[in-house]
């Protein structure tokens, strides 16, 4: 939709800036309509922890955050959940893990990582404490289970650039068990 | 005079003396925020005979989210009008957290009374996409997951642990629709047995139909007061003798889902066992969460939890803690209990949570 400031003119003594709308874009004749999009565009920085977290993914690598007592934290957070002190060195981990959870989803929405048929997981890396959020691309639900080993399987490097996305999905991987 | 309960924390002693609440419904199509509040401002004012000008202080929670425009809050406050200018809080949370804030607030000397309200049209958008925006926005929000799809991997952990059924989760459902058939503001209600609610298809395994709350239209409003004020106004005024709140990661993968250990902190600091707990109003919008809020909170056999249905009979986003407190209170205030606690929920998976005791006293 596009708007045209069309000169100005006195409506009742008040100058006023008269928009007239085009229609090319399907409204009906003679409606007035107007494009009203929903959305906060806010921009954020990430931070020390999550920039160095999305930064590895470019990399095809996962980092995890050292927390209190041995713990490590993925997706990293700048302080340990449990104690509220703050998080170490950064150490990686997977790229291979086992689920905790799953759940699911015959009919994606727009915007999920998948556009066909999927699990959402909770996978715990090895060498996390935590798990992680994320889709398993498997073939059908009686091919998943808690427990499952998966791997992150990673978009091609030219394509990442440094967010959840650039692992594409977990896949099934039967490698026996934490290497 | 009576005299309050003693209470846990607060130097002054605050109760809720009156609550009202809109007609919850799925779509509420032809008022807008301001006109679904006015009557329920007129019910909760009217209850005990005072008029705005009587509270010294305004607090509401809800979501610009819902709206899909910023400061909604503001223009709602034409419901109540504030003219002339008084003290006026918001929080982008549950109501139940606008209602902790003026509890703090009314320690205060010279601030004796609050208006607390909350309410979510969760009608005007895709639900789904609109609470996915809650989530962490680096890690988790980018995937779009749907509230349904993060509470059926909580359920599966309930499962895998040993520590559920499904028909457990159907179990709480029917109970909760079955206590709601006496709840007028329910927006769902029904007689169905467990046999029969396992028969739905999973919306998403291992979750049916019955064990999610509905989409809800709603809005409700609380009067506190504190000391004197509340016996003047009510004649049986439900004492907060303890109230908390806690948080948890907001990364479910970083926490057991099974559990509620901020429930359980929140619950221990508020001194839900320091008596008999008659009744519990728990926000539980999945059926399998009240089973962890139950446990959490260590309540017995005894206790009647979410005799009005609970979040399942009707979940009005930034509303429907405040309701359980409201529910809570009811009872203590038209004597049907003696001691009740009010739980609220926020964030993703029971992230963080709130706890009220009330006490109807000698």
């Amino acid at each position: 939709m596009f708007y045209f400031l069309h000169g100005a003119r006195k409506v009742r003594g008040i100058d006023c800036e008269e928009v007239t709308v085009d229609q090319t874009a399907g409204a009906d004749e003679g409606v007035l309509t107007s494009a009203h999009v929903l959305e906060y565009p806010y921009s954020r920085s990430v931070g020390p922890v999550i920039g160095a977290f999305l930064t590895g993914l470019r990399d095809g690598r996962i980092l995890g955050a050292s927390g209190s007592n041995g713990s490590v934290v993925v997706p990293p957070t700048e302080y340990d959940p449990e104690t509220a002190e703050a998080t170490g060195e950064l150490v990686e981990v997977g790229p291979a893990g086992t689920v905790t959870s799953w759940a699911w989803i015959a009919d994606p929405a727009p915007g999920q990582p998948l556009d066909h048929p999927f699990a959402w997981v909770l996978v715990r890396l090895d060498g996390a404490t935590t798990s992680v959020l994320h889709v398993l691309d498997a073939p059908s639900p009686s091919e998943v289970r808690t427990g499952m080993r998966v791997r992150a399987d990673f978009l091609p490097a030219t394509e990442r650039v440094g967010r959840i996305q650039d692992i594409r999905a977990f896949v099934p991987a039967d490698d026996g068990g934490p290497g | 005079m009576p005299t309050p309960p003693s209470a846990r924390g607060g130097r002054r002693p605050v109760a809720v003396v009156s609550f009202a609440q809109a007609q919850n419904q799925r779509r509420e199509a032809h008022r807008n925020e301001v006109e679904t509040l006015m009557p329920v401002f007129a019910d909760v004012l009217g209850k005990v005979g005072i008029t705005k000008d009587d509270v010294d202080f305004i607090c509401s929670g809800s979501t610009d989210y819902l709206v899909g425009g910023p400061f909604s809050f503001v223009s709602a406050l034409d419901a109540i009008g504030v003219w002339p200018p008084r003290r006026e809080s918001h929080v982008e949370m549950d109501a139940a957290w606008a209602l902790y804030e003026a509890w703090v607030v009314l320690q205060e000397d010279g601030v004796d009374a609050a208006l607390v309200y909350g309410f979510g049209k969760s009608s005007l958008g895709d639900l789904s996409r609109i609470v996915a925006l809650q989530l962490d926005p680096y890690v988790m929000a980018p995937l779009w997951p749907d509230p349904v799809a993060l509470a059926a991997l909580q359920a599966r952990a309930l499962l895998d642990a040993g520590k559920a059924s499904e028909e457990d989760f159907a179990a709480v459902a029917a109970r909760c629709r079955r206590s709601a058939l006496d709840n007028p503001m329910a927006q769902v209600a029904y007689d169905r047995t467990v046999d029969e609610l396992m028969t739905e298809d999973y919306v998403v395994a291992p979750l049916r139909r019955h064990a999610l709350p509905p989409i809800t239209d709603g809005a409700a409003a609380i009067v506190l007061a504190a000391g004197d004020k509340a016996f003047e106004w009510a004649e049986r005024p439900a004492w907060i003798t303890g109230i908390d709140h806690r948080i948890e990661t907001h990364s479910p993968g970083g926490r057991d889902l099974t559990l509620s250990p901020s429930t359980a902190m929140a619950g221990r600091l508020a001194g839900v066992q320091d008596g008999r707990v008659d009744v519990a109003e728990l926000h539980a919008p999945f059926a399998h969460q009240e089973l962890i809020l139950a446990q959490a909170l260590d309540l017995g056999e005894g206790v009647s939890v979410n005799p009005s249905g609970g979040a399942l009979a009707a979940n009005a986003l930034m509303a429907g803690g405040l309701i359980r407190i409201g529910e809570a209170a009811s009872r203590i205030m038209d004597g049907r209990a003696d001691r009740a606690v009010a739980h609220a929920t926020s964030g993703p998976l029971l992230q963080q949570n709130l706890v009220a005791v009330l006490e109807g006293g000698r």
